[in-house]
């Protein structure tokens, strides 16, 4: 099927194809759903991509079946959702029909209030009933660690959540329906073979067409998962005078082992990829817990938090300890950096016109790799960091034989701590020289005063954590971890 | 009153935990609020122009290229307004549209109407000010020391504070400093204006207080209020943040609905809401306290001072109530309490949740912790210590008596049902051989005054209409905002009909159907709207009694409603029934119902009376886990006993429980409201101003309801009103943190922690107590 090149956008919607023409392609899942369908069970609560009252679930085939994930509409362009399948909370119930297990759940424990916030968390909800039958409390946290709700304290929702393993699994959209033929036929009817090109929007479906178009039209806005390219549009009003779309390009998807390292494609999601990099170094698991929150994790990807570079970016610090290194491609054109050579200043990368990130690569672990991540901010999930470090040494017997720390949140780019670094540097693992390499920090940043920290607290702070690093692997164990710690 | 006191055995009693009324709309998507409205195809959307400066002389506004943008349709300015340019209810002080003097950045200079909410908001921005910047006063400090002020300040004084401090056998001093809290309602603020025939306007508002926006919106366009509609189906979230703030969207909406004859929209982004909004208060406090070496308060002095912002809004209600919570569960004998409301070029303070109270309960609980600290006692013995007796040192320093004292039973069984003093041992052993993470533990009490202060606001209307089918359906003036307000009026109508809750309908408040509400506020709305339902209720029922009396030969005592049954006699008859014959009997099947708080009373100017009917009562332990290196926290585990009398609904006051102590640990820990130096607020979204998340609830959690404590006075059905006071259970999770902090000292010094105790400012707190250099 699918050889239809009409310059539509299709998808599903309660198994009805819904073809779309002469829309921008800047029109937001939720924008389109409340105020096109006039279909408001969606609520829009921070257009941001930071509260979850839009969560919808979108599926998509992979492999042959439909991989189902929620996300945030509120930032995610119509356009991105060719080939897909949506689900909002209207189709969970029909109005004159039982409500779905989730929604029931959370009608017997109380678990509404205000109910504006409802709606997002029914959806972020679905998504693990579909995915998990018998959640734990932390993967339900997990879950919901991008839905805010002001009035219940949360406690019924999560009491909610973790009943529902008790419920039947029936009717529309049960967990056996959503599996079921006639949904998985109906998603591969609507596939297409060609590109979707549409006035201002393409989305290629080779990394050498998308090298191509990139080249040819280099103020071309990239867009990949559009949790940051969406808040342009709806907090800064951003236009576009053309967008290539990179979701649709299946070698860009691909995570694969190359030699020692370990690859991940540009248009691989945060929450694929965190998974990859925890797989491969423990380490980063609880930095990958508080990277973002699930729905953004499965939209955004990892290559695009790189590419936006952003000072408080929390990928980088981790991977330039690391040593990860990006693949850029310009045309026919391939180099590959060092991560931290990218960022050149505030907003300034070293890339030139029509190049981009074609994936990164992180380096396997090694036997007697220390490594940590830590981010520090005012709320445990989804927060933007006030400081973030990723440091990794390896040890010669008593020596510390290599050492790269990256930080954020303590200059105008993610970078190298080269002092503390060379402080470290063929020296024994002791408070002293932990000491001597959180001194020589002063001289590796000048960190500012902003919202998120006072550079006298970033200054602190950012000593501490190289203190926590060697506490860590001390001769004496210390409890360290707050989290670890129950009452 | 006819007919026996049914106590029914049906769904959704009274004292039953029935499903929120709209549960299943929530959580289907089916809910409605005022962004969900179906309108009209002309209906146009607006947005405001905001001022760039906090304080500032505008010398021009061109709004040429406003009106140039796609999409535009009219712009309304200051000269556009036909009645007054103001919304501020007390004093006359907050315009609609602001110039030529600019008082806070983001206060709204004019708005646009466009054919799309996007196109709006882009036209808004366009336009260019010439602006004289003058300087602005931005914090609590800098209006003190320039007696900026939004009213004037006001003294409490009992007793010889003075002498009593003199004489007192030790004595300190201190400064309490809490920060301001967004209210962050998921749905932001929202106001629709459809034009009806003859200048009469519909207004579909979010809202705590329809009447509020109706007045406004009459002052504003010069219409008697008679022409002016409000209604109100639900709010996604109120706080306190809806109670005077809508009337500015609805002004403004109204005046561009009228401009333009067509029905206009004004939702405000997030943003937006957050920029021109106001919040809670900031306080500080410096104190001087006197104390005996067990810990008593002989005597205090406390300075108070909050930010108003840029006008009075509700400041001096929020103020007074603060002064008046000073004592929270004290016994003051001597005190001097002068509260100053300052006058600062940020956006104007305003309710929210517990309204000025919590920040003055805040000050006495950091007297007292500072008392234990000096004195090496456990900061519980020094709370019980100074807790209100029962029959001596009962009377507040507002001359209240507190008559329904449960503190000391509170106290007992939480105690033991928190194992607070094995835990207290075990964290202590914990912080001896734990050098990085540190623990802390506390118990603080809540006694929270039930009322508004001002006493006119103490009355409610309902208006009970009963259908010749039998069905009915409820209105009042109050209003839901998911505290489930509206679930238990159903319960007391229902109850009082003997017919199941599923058989009534609460929908929109209007003010067409019951005019001069107060605002859902103070924690009153089942208060007093429970028993004005009920008084309409019991008229109706009376009405179907005596009709009964006459046709069936039987006496009013010999009638009972109950299960969505009459019984009279020895014959019984479907509610349906009995209704439908006395249609034809013509018998009058509606019935208004009114209710003002007995007993209370206030001088507002001597800062004495019985200003609060009763008290509501709760307590809790938290237990909380701080990282020293940098200063994160964590909050480990929670018990709360609370006092709801006898509860309405347990379901639904857990839930008010629940939320009001998370909200409470926002305001305390995460959430902080960041000024630039010139004013801008720039936490103003959720991605940079931090509300508590589901990770911040913690797994171990004890919630309970106090038993066998009805309400002494006659409140609806002997309940306690349950919507503000637990915010302030959270205090135990800011005193957990301070024990925690202290326990990094050597007991030399007091810990010095401002709220938000943000892991910066526990850090600071941390190097304070021992003594370390702040980089």
């Amino acid at each position: 099927m699918g050889t239809d090149a009409s310059p539509a956008i299709r998808f599903l919607l309660d198994g009805e194809v819904i073809a779309l023409r002469d829309l921008p392609p800047t029109t937001t899942v939720l924008e389109w759903l409340r105020e096109h369908r006039g279909r408001c069970g969606t609520k829009e609560g921070c257009n941001e991509g930071d509260c979850g009252a839009c969560t919808v679930v979108i599926g998509r085939l992979r492999d042959g079946r439909i991989e189902r994930r929620a996300i945030n509409s509120c930032i995610r362009f119509v356009a991105t959702l060719d080939g897909c399948e949506l689900l909002t909370v209207e189709s969970l119930s029909p109005s004159s029909g039982p409500l779905h297990p989730v929604q029931q759940a959370l009608v017997d424990h109380h678990a509404s209030q205000c109910g504006y916030c409802t709606p997002g968390f029914v959806m972020a909800l679905y998504a693990q009933y579909l995915a998990n039958p018998a959640p734990s409390r932390d993967q339900v946290l997990d879950a919901l660690s991008g839905n805010l709700c002001r009035c219940t304290g949360y406690r019924p929702i999560v009491d909610a959540a973790l009943a529902l393993k008790d419920y039947p699994d029936q009717g529309p959209w049960s967990r056996a329906d959503a599996a079921s033929p006639p949904r998985l036929a109906a998603l591969v009817a609507i596939q297409r073979d060609a590109a979707l090109t549409l006035p201002g929007y393409a989305a290629p479906r080779t990394l050498e067409a998308l090298a191509d178009a990139y080249a040819a039209d280099p103020g071309a806005q990239l867009l990949a998962g559009g949790t940051d390219v969406g808040l342009w549009v709806t907090k800064q009003d951003r236009a576009f005078a053309s967008i290539l779309y990179l979701g649709d390009i299946a070698e860009l998807q691909r995570i694969e082992y190359r030699g020692d390292t370990l690859v991940i494609g540009a248009a691989v999601t945060l929450a694929e990829a965190w998974a990859a990099l925890v797989a491969e170094h423990p380490p980063l698991a609880d930095l990958a817990r508080r990277f973002a929150s699930t729905l953004v994790n499965n939209s955004g990807t990892l290559c695009g938090n790189l590419g936006n570079g952003s000072p408080i970016g929390d990928a980088m610090p981790a991977l330039i300890a690391l040593g990860a290194e990006v693949h850029l491609r310009c045309g026919s054109a391939t180099r590959t950096m060092p991560l931290e050579n990218l960022y050149l200043g505030y907003q300034k990368k070293d890339l030139a016109a029509g190049e981009f990130i074609a994936s990164v690569q992180v380096p396997r672990a090694v036997s007697g790799l220390r490594l940590a991540a830590y981010k520090l901010s005012k709320r445990a999930d989804q927060d933007i960091s006030a400081v973030c470090a990723g440091l990794a040494v390896t040890m010669a017997g008593e020596r510390i034989a290599s050492a790269r720390i990256g930080f954020g949140g303590v200059a105008a780019v993610p970078a190298r701590a080269r002092h503390a670094e060379a402080a470290l540097l063929g020296q024994p693992w002791t408070a002293d020289v932990f000491a001597r390499a959180a001194a020589a920090l002063a001289q590796d940043f000048q960190p500012l005063d902003d919202l998120r920290g006072s550079a006298a607290y970033r200054r602190l702070s950012a000593a501490r954590l190289l203190e926590r690093f060697r506490l860590e692997h001390a001769a004496q164990p210390v409890r360290l971890r707050i989290e670890q710690v129950s009452g | 009153m006819g007919g026996a006191v049914a106590k029914p055995l049906v769904d959704g009693a009274v004292g039953t935990p029935l499903r929120h009324e709209a549960a299943h709309l929530h959580v289907s998507g089916r809910a409605i609020y005022v962004d969900d409205l179906p309108l009209p195809a002309n209906t146009l959307h607006a947005a405001f122009g905001l001022s760039p400066v906090a304080h500032g002389q505008l010398r021009a506004l061109d709004l040429a290229a406003v009106l140039a943008s796609e999409g535009v349709v009219a712009i309304a300015t200051a000269a556009d307004i036909p009645g007054h340019n103001n919304y501020g209810g007390i004093v006359a002080d907050d315009p609609v549209f602001a110039g030529p003097l600019l008082s806070h950045a983001g206060q709204p200079l004019f708005a646009v109407a466009a054919t799309s909410h996007r196109a709006a908001s882009r036209a808004a921005r366009r336009f260019r000010a010439d602006i004289e910047t003058l300087p602005a006063i931005l914090d609590i400090r800098a209006a003190l020391a320039a007696d900026s002020y939004v009213i004037p300040s006001q003294t409490l004084r009992r007793g010889e504070p003075d002498r009593a401090l003199a004489g007192s056998a030790h004595r300190l001093s201190g400064t309490m400093v809490c920060g301001g809290q967004d209210h962050l309602y998921l749905e932001g603020q929202i106001a629709v204006a459809i034009p009806g025939e003859d200048g009469q306007l519909l207004v579909h508002c979010s809202t705590q207080h329809p009447t509020e926006v109706q007045h406004v919106v009459s002052e504003v366009l010069a219409r008697p209020m008679q022409d002016i509609t409000v209604q109100c189906r639900r709010m996604g979230g109120g706080f306190g943040g809806k109670e005077s703030q809508p009337a500015l969207l609805a002004a403004a909406a109204s005046l561009l609905a009228v401009k333009t004859g067509r029905p206009v929209k004004l939702r405000l982004d997030r943003d937006a809401d957050m920029l021109i909004t106001g919040k809670r208060h900031d306080f500080l406090a410096d104190y001087e306290v006197g104390f005996d070496d067990s810990g008593r308060i002989s005597a205090l002095k406390v300075m108070l001072a909050s930010r108003c912002g840029h006008s009075a809004d509700l400041s001096g209600p929020v103020n007074d109530r603060a002064v008046c919570h000073v004592d929270n569960a004290y016994f003051l004998e001597h005190v001097e309490i002068v509260s100053h409301r300052c006058r600062t070029h940020t956006v104007s303070n305003t309710a929210f949740r517990g309204f000025g109270g919590p920040q003055g309960m805040l000050v006495i609980e950091q007297v007292i912790d500072d008392i234990a600290r000096t004195l090496k006692l456990d900061p519980l013995a020094v709370r019980r210590r100074n807790y209100y007796g029962l029959h001596v040192r009962n009377v507040t320093p507002y001359g209240q008596t507190v008559e329904d004292n449960v503190l000391d039973t509170l106290t007992d069984q939480l105690e033991a049902s928190s194992g607070y003093r094995a835990r207290r041992r075990e964290i202590a052993a914990w912080n001896a051989a734990n050098p990085v993470v540190k623990r802390g533990i506390a118990l603080t009490p809540v006694k929270f005054g039930i009322s508004f202060n001002a006493t006119f606001y103490n009355q409610a209307g309902a208006l009970l209409q009963v259908y010749k089918d039998g069905s009915v359906a409820i209105h009042h003036g109050g209003t839901e905002m998911g505290q489930g307000l509206h679930t238990k009026i159903i319960q007391i109508v229902a109850q009082e009909l003997g017919l199941p809750a599923s058989a009534v309908r609460v929908t929109a408040t209007d003010t067409a159907k019951v005019p001069n509400t107060s605002a859902t506020a103070a924690s009153s709305g089942s208060d007093l709207n429970g028993k004005a339902a009920q008084a309409a209720a019991r008229t109706i029922r009376a009405r179907l009694v005596a009709h009964l009396g006459s046709s069936c030969g039987v006496t009013a005592g010999q009638i009972r409603f109950v299960g969505g049954q009459v019984q009279a006699g020895e014959r019984s008859f479907s509610f349906a029934e009995v209704v439908r014959q006395a249609y034809l009997a013509r018998v009058q099947l509606s019935a208004t119902g009114y209710y003002r708080t007995p007993k209370i009373h206030w001088d507002r100017s001597r800062f004495t009376g019985r200003p609060f009917f009763y008290f509501g009562y709760g307590a809790s332990v938290s237990e909380v886990a701080v990282d020293t290196l940098t200063g994160e926290t964590r909050l480990l585990r929670v018990d709360v006993l609370h006092d709801a009398g006898n509860s309405l609904n347990p379901a639904l006051d857990r839930g008010q429980i629940e939320g009001g102590y998370l909200q409470g640990y926002g305001w305390l820990t995460t959430e902080e409201l960041f000024f630039s130096r010139d004013g801008h607020l720039k936490t103003h979204a959720p991605s940079t101003y931090k509300i508590p998340t589901a990770r911040d609830w913690p797994a171990k959690a004890q919630v309970a309801l106090l038993a066998l404590e009805p309400n002494r006075e006659d409140s609806i059905h002997r309940s306690k009103a349950v919507g503000e006071p637990p915010l302030m259970l959270a205090f135990s999770a800011l005193h957990a943190i301070r024990d925690a902090v202290a326990a990094c000292g050597d007991g030399g010094r007091l810990p010095l922690l401002p709220a938000p105790a943000t892991p910066e400012t526990v850090l600071r707190a941390i190097s304070a107590i021992r003594g370390e250099a702040w980089p």
